[in-house]
């Protein structure tokens, strides 16, 4: 007994050292850029050598130069009016379609399953050549809120959730009231909305990622500085507008932090519900 | 059922028929009236927009202001013929080979061994589990922002580097500007195929692995003869969405190597279509690179799926 129970907890220990080492690792490599980025931005002179990753004579003078180069609360007032009617959007069609198909029968439900599924296998930047010129060309929704939001405005991945969801609860739950006489419609809003909120709230965080972070298709149709979202403002920033301020680096990496802060701060708050589970489930298809 | 379970069966069956028949014909209209906005979203964003592209790459067509109306004849395949004549195109569908032998190796791997070392009890999970997560949540052109000023000429990476850093740079190198996407790529997604494995190590029998140490494996052994198979249908979808990216690629080589790199050894299909079609006004040889590239798509998941699925 006391020859053998030494070996197997040493064995674990080693074997527990190398996953923290290598969990360590993979945590710089992951954390570092933040880290730097966050410094960056908030010294005076921001230059790459290895001194700007060490905290010092910290200001946010850089904060004010990209606001005054980019208006930083007009874009991101444009990020927050892009993203919020993308999630409305989602919320309320996505919704009634994840309900429909998960548990009520009518014509060419398959198909459109099927659908949902191809969608998220087609490279979305594909379609936006073609996409750019009925929106803008046909519909006139250059430099328009409606035109930003439209691609995106049912996130399919969302819908995949919501429908699996739904079909997790019981049919009979539904035919109780059914049999009672309420609408669908009713039924949805009343029963299985209130009980669909893990969900709901996975997929919304989801589908926020995408339009808050997305840059191709807002860069196309806004023209407007006025009416481009952070990501397309910070990049024009990036490629031509650098030399306008004193601190040019720390400038970009403080609007790269205003960027990145509502996504990652949505993120860590509401972790515990962004299962690996749910990641699973909304991947399978 | 429950319900269905409890009632005596004679009342199940004649009571059941008349309801449900009902119920399904009331039913058909509002599931279909519930699913029609999202039909006709899938209709406006996809379905018609696919049908342009194909008409538009069979056409002579041009720009106009909104109301003037220019004819736009059928040119048949020649804006095809320009595509596969164009040695750009060629080029840039060389770098999505190019990203996808870098990518698709270093994610399954990585992020295989990142989820084995987080799967099991150990402290701080959640911090681990968050860190790895962060990039992947993050917007591209912060991050590229960050990118730019660690590899820059004068930046991080090089002052560290001193005289071993490369000439010309990494991100102006038109060796390694392509490989550098295919890196940062990488790095903002590992994460998520991290959370991946690790839905997918749950599904690994616990009794596989005791039958391995029975038979004497080791950890090393165990990992390459029970876990690697064990997670095959995680690593098919790591390849499709490799594939899915790599044919996406934009803000990476048009922000990050600013605008595909010396002599377009960082440009993407879609920033090809981009600089065609919107910067250079040939919307037509855009839309014909993009039926190519949809080709493309299929063929390599095809393949793809064929190779990565013929162990079972």
């Amino acid at each position: 007994m006391s020859a053998t129970t030494p070996r197997p907890t040493r064995r674990l220990s080693a074997g527990s050292a190398v996953r923290y080492v290598l969990l360590s690792l993979g945590a710089v490599a992951f954390l570092f850029p933040f880290y730097y980025m966050v410094v960056g931005s908030l010294r005076g002179q921001t230059v790459g050598d290895l001194s700007a990753a060490v905290p010092s004579g910290l200001t946010g003078d850089n904060y004010a130069a990209v606001n005054s180069a980019i208006s930083l609360g007009r874009s991101l007032l444009n990020s927050g009016i892009m993203t919020i009617g993308v999630l409305l959007c989602t919320l309320v069609f996505g919704v009634l379609a994840g309900y429909a198909l998960a548990q009520l029968r009518f014509r060419g439900k398959g198909a459109v399953f099927a659908a949902l599924l191809l969608v998220q296998m087609i490279p979305f930047q594909l379609l936006t050549l073609p996409l750019y010129v009925l929106v803008v060309r046909d519909y006139g929704l250059g430099d328009n809120y409606l035109g930003m939001i439209l691609p995106f405005a049912i996130n399919s991945t969302a819908v995949f959730l919501f429908r699996q969801f739904f079909a997790q609860m019981p049919q009979s739950l539904f035919e109780a009231a059914r049999i009672d006489g309420a609408s669908e419609l009713r039924i949805l809003w009343r029963i299985a909305l209130p009980m669909a909120r893990p969900a709901v709230l996975t997929a919304l965080l989801l589908t926020f990622i995408g339009p808050w972070n997305e840059f191709l298709w807002p860069f196309l149709v806004t023209k407007d500085a006025d009416m481009q979202p952070l990501a397309v403002s910070l990049a024009s920033f990036l490629s031509n507008l650098q030399g306008t301020v004193a601190n040019p680096a720390g400038a970009l990496l403080a609007g790269a932090c205003v960027l990145a802060l509502p996504a990652v701060v949505l993120f860590l708050l509401f972790q515990r519900h962004f299962t690996s589970t749910d990641i699973d489930s909304g991947v399978k298809g | 059922m429950s319900v269905n379970l409890d009632a005596a069966p004679g009342a199940v069956r004649t009571s059941a028929p008349a309801p449900r028949g009902k119920a399904r014909r009331g039913l058909s209209r509002a599931g279909a009236l519930f699913v029609s906005p999202y039909v006709l979203f899938l209709v406006v964003v996809f379905a018609v927009p696919l049908v342009y592209t194909v008409w538009i790459s069979f056409h002579r067509f041009y720009f106009t202001a909104p109301g003037t109306d220019i004819d736009s004849p059928w040119v048949g395949l020649s804006n095809y013929r320009d595509v596969f004549t164009d040695p750009v195109v060629g080029q840039a569908f060389l770098n999505i080979l190019i990203f996808l032998v870098i990518n698709v190796p270093l994610t399954v791997g990585l992020s295989l061994v990142l989820a084995a070392a987080l799967n099991s009890k150990i402290r701080g999970r959640g911090f681990f589990r968050a860190a790895f997560y962060v990039p992947y949540v993050t917007a591209s052109v912060a991050l590229v922002a960050v990118w730019q000023f660690l590899f820059g000429s004068d930046g991080f990476v090089n002052h560290l580097l001193g005289s071993h850093a490369p000439d010309p740079s990494w991100l102006v190198n038109s060796h390694l500007a392509m490989p550098m996407i295919a890196v940062f790529v990488t790095w903002k997604q590992l994460g998520f195929f991290v959370m991946l494995y690790l839905a997918s190590l749950q599904n690994v029998g616990k009794e596989l692995y005791e039958a391995s140490a029975m038979d004497g494996a080791g950890k090393v052994r165990q990992f390459f003869s029970v876990t690697v198979p064990g997670v095959r249908p995680a690593t098919t979808l790591v390849v499709i969405y490799a594939i899915i990216t790599g044919a996406n690629l934009f803000s990476e080589p048009y922000l990050l190597t600013g605008g595909g790199g010396p002599d377009h050894a960082s440009t993407s299909p879609v920033l090809l279509m981009y600089q065609k079609g919107i910067e250079q006004g040939h919307p037509d040889f855009a839309a014909a690179l993009g039926v190519v590239l949809v080709a493309f798509v299929m063929v390599v998941s095809i393949a793809a799926r064929k190779l990565t699925e013929r162990g079972d």
